[in-house]
């Protein structure tokens, strides 16, 4: 089909009418959650028994090191590490004493402070949501550790090439249709993988439905812009270990002001600078030429006033 | 080859220029000082230091941790390296550009501490990165979101630009008249570049933990601290060029042909830097209470950032304007010396001791030794190139045979 002038100027003029008036509802329909289709995990605190299975599924799934056994695993407070990419933590007691756990891994960000930190992009956010990481390309600066809120990001500085480690949300099995290692052997129904937009809802369903019982929260809906893995709890978030102290904005957000100045610097300081480049030269210049004046007309001085 | 025995037969380029007309015995002999042994000690342990973090890695020389990934040759190296090299763009644009010309006589030593600074910052950087060897993909993969892609072209930029200045005492010194006077064709807009390149990269190191608001103490983060950052490198320009020159006026009284009052221009320089301190104490209040900090100022935290404040900020600000006034030119240069402490301690703070500043004590980062004795490895490194090139081109004087020149 051929566009006419005319055609084309009623269209335009259409659209960008449609684009004033239609600007702040479209906001609310198309980014009310942000990350909508992106594959996210919904963790329900108060279904996990602390089994560990995730870990070792996790951990087989990434080739690392069989994960710690023994009694008192769960009562210290583990980390993720370089070798464990996921990590399950007791909280407190919840309700008539149940035993409460936190898995921990990486959140997937909907919009990852560490990849938009990565100066080489070695870290990338997949459209389908998982946060992965191509080593050839990383050059080691771990600025990805400074700018990830939930401390995920772990380095191998025992190695003489190192790499930066973490849940790649299993990205491999995902692209396979699989899902991830974890949610794939967790026997209580903790860990229910789809889409986020979904599992929010399922969330706030939980929620609404046994207000009494769960916290009025999901953990992930806001922190950091949105994550990709949501809790759900029937204790304090504090105490089952999930950051306190993150921000309720996306991280690649906060910095988009200050860099937002090198275009402004580039184009203005140049001319700015040769301004006041010519003012000062043109000011000795007059200064110069005034004495050069003053010493030669010093005779005729009298003549010219006159 | 010349020899020896005869003064009057002529020496060869190499001796003329690299020895001092000295021969090789003489040089050698005249190297022996006392100085000079303190500097080959600390060469001779951490130069095979720097060898030793790529043969066994960054676990093996630091202590950096998971939640430590940043430490002293971050925050010292590269934070403090650049910003108290921050006297070459503010003495550049003084001169070249505002054409106050009465500090001529200290721009090619602040340049070349400039370029120097830029130089070890990034042998500082290389040790640290991870992967060093991939470092080119900055250039082409185009992490534009990111404020070190900032960083990382301002740092070639700007470095590129510091080297072709730094060519000019070169040519001089080598005699290279025609290179000479290409280049100083380009001076201008080199100089303009290098305003432009250094103020991005000044302030785009403090954008770097504007991403680290839950890490970052409260009394230090804001989301303005790249401005902060800029003000404070112009802070340190001054004060640097205050404590350069009076080091350099004593030590290389020989090199400096023409005669200057030296505590004239530090007033002039202790004029400026005033009013920055000053604004920079001021926009620094200003910042606690846009962070609804206040409640912090009563804690330990509180006093460490007084001492800065106060002690290194505020005191210089007002040794400044007394001895200015005061025709002092003591507390005038005492004032610079807290002042280049003080933004030393600024970028310690920011990049390394107030980082991570809710951990326990257990978990946060102290430099391991190898780490500090790379770190000093690199000021020594810089101080002995910064002598070797005063020493031999024409850096505290203008050549001969260019006097007069603007640049």
């Amino acid at each position: 089909m051929k566009l006419s002038r005319r055609g084309f100027l009623h269209i335009a003029g259409a659209s960008a009418g449609a684009g004033l008036l239609a600007r702040p509802g479209a906001a609310f329909a198309s980014e009310a959650v942000p990350g909508a289709d992106e594959r996210a995990m919904l963790v329900d605190t108060t279904r996990c028994k602390g089994c560990r299975a995730c870990e070792a599924a996790c951990s087989e799934a990434n080739g690392n090191p069989p994960p710690d056994r023994g009694e008192d695993v769960l009562d210290t407070n583990r980390k993720t590490s370089q070798t464990a990419f996921t990590v399950v933590n007791r909280g407190p007691n919840g309700p008539g004493g149940a035993r409460r756990y936190a898995k921990t891994q990486c959140m997937h960000c909907v919009a990852p402070g560490c990849a938009s930190a990565c100066p080489v992009k070695a870290l990338q956010k997949q459209p389908e949501g998982p946060v992965t990481y191509d080593p050839s390309k990383c050059m080691g600066c771990r600025y990805c550790m400074v700018a990830c809120p939930f401390g995920v990001p772990k380095y191998e500085y025992e190695a003489l090439a190192p790499r930066v480690r973490k849940c790649t949300f299993c990205f491999d099995r995902q692209k396979a249709g699989k899902a991830p290692a974890c949610s794939s052997v967790c026997p209580t129904g903790a860990l229910t993988f789809g889409r986020r937009e979904d599992l929010l809802e399922e969330a706030k369903k939980r929620v609404y439905g046994q207000p009494d019982r769960y916290e009025r929260h999901v953990y992930g809906e806001l922190e950091a812009g949105g994550t990709n893995w949501l809790y759900l709890a029937d204790v304090s978030f504090a105490k089952l270990g999930l950051p306190q102290n993150v921000e309720k904005q996306s991280y690649p957000d906060l910095v988009k002001g200050a860099l937002g100045a090198p275009p402004f610097v580039m184009t203005l300081w140049p001319p700015l600078l040769m301004g006041l480049y010519t003012f000062a030269h043109r000011r000795e210049k007059v200064a110069k030429d005034g004495e050069h004046g003053a010493h030669g007309a010093h005779g005729k001085k009298e003549e010219r006033h006159g | 080859m010349a020899s020896p025995a005869f003064a009057d037969v002529p020496r060869s380029f190499f001796q003329e220029k690299i020895l001092l007309g000295m021969t090789p015995r003489e040089y050698l002999r005249s190297l022996v000082t006392p100085g000079n042994a303190l500097v080959a000690v600390i060469l001779c342990v951490g130069l095979p230091l720097m060898v030793y973090r790529f043969a066994a890695g960054l676990g093996a020389t630091t202590n950096l941790s998971q939640t430590a990934p940043w430490g002293i040759w971050i925050g010292f190296d590269m934070m403090t390296g650049i910003v108290l090299a921050a006297g070459g763009f503010t003495l550049a644009t003084t001169v070249h550009l505002f054409g106050l010309h009465d500090f001529h006589p200290i721009v090619r030593p602040a340049l070349l501490t400039a370029f120097l600074g830029y130089v070890m910052a990034i042998v500082g950087l290389i040790a640290d990165l991870g992967r060093p060897w991939n470092m080119v993909y900055v250039f082409v993969r185009h992490g534009t979101p990111s404020a070190l892609f900032e960083i990382a072209w301002c740092v070639v930029l700007y470095s590129s630009v510091l080297f072709l200045e730094f060519l000019l005492p070169t040519f001089e010194w080598l005699g290279l008249k025609r290179f000479r006077s290409v280049l100083l064709k380009i001076m201008l807009p080199l100089t303009i570049l290098s305003v432009v390149f250094s103020s991005m990269h000044q302030s785009a190191l403090g954008s770097l933990f504007i991403m680290a608001p839950g890490k970052l103490h409260p009394l230090w983060y804001t989301p303005w601290i790249f401005i902060f950052f800029f003000i404070s490198a112009v802070m340190a320009g001054i004060s640097m060029v205050i404590v350069e020159a009076s080091l350099s006026h004593k030590a290389f009284m020989s090199r400096i042909h023409h005669h200057f009052d030296l505590a004239k221009l530090q007033y002039g320089l202790a004029r400026g830097g005033a009013i920055v301190f000053f604004a920079y104490f001021f926009l620094k209040l200003q910042g606690v209470i846009d962070m609804h900090a206040w409640g912090y100022l009563w804690s330990g935290w509180g006093a460490w950032f007084a001492v800065e404040m106060l002690g290194f900020v505020l005191l210089p600000a007002i040794l400044y304007a007394v001895g200015a006034r005061n025709m002092n030119v003591k507390l005038v240069r005492l004032g610079g010396a807290l002042g280049v402490i003080g933004i030393a301690l600024n970028r310690l703070n920011v990049s390394v001791i107030a980082f991570n500043w809710n951990l326990p004590s257990a978990q946060r980062y102290v430099p391991s030794w190898m780490e500090v004795a790379v770190s000093l490895t690199l000021v020594v490194l810089g101080v002995t190139l910064f002598r070797f090139c005063v020493n031999r081109m024409p850096i505290m004087s203008e050549h001969p045979d260019y006097a007069g020149s603007e640049y």
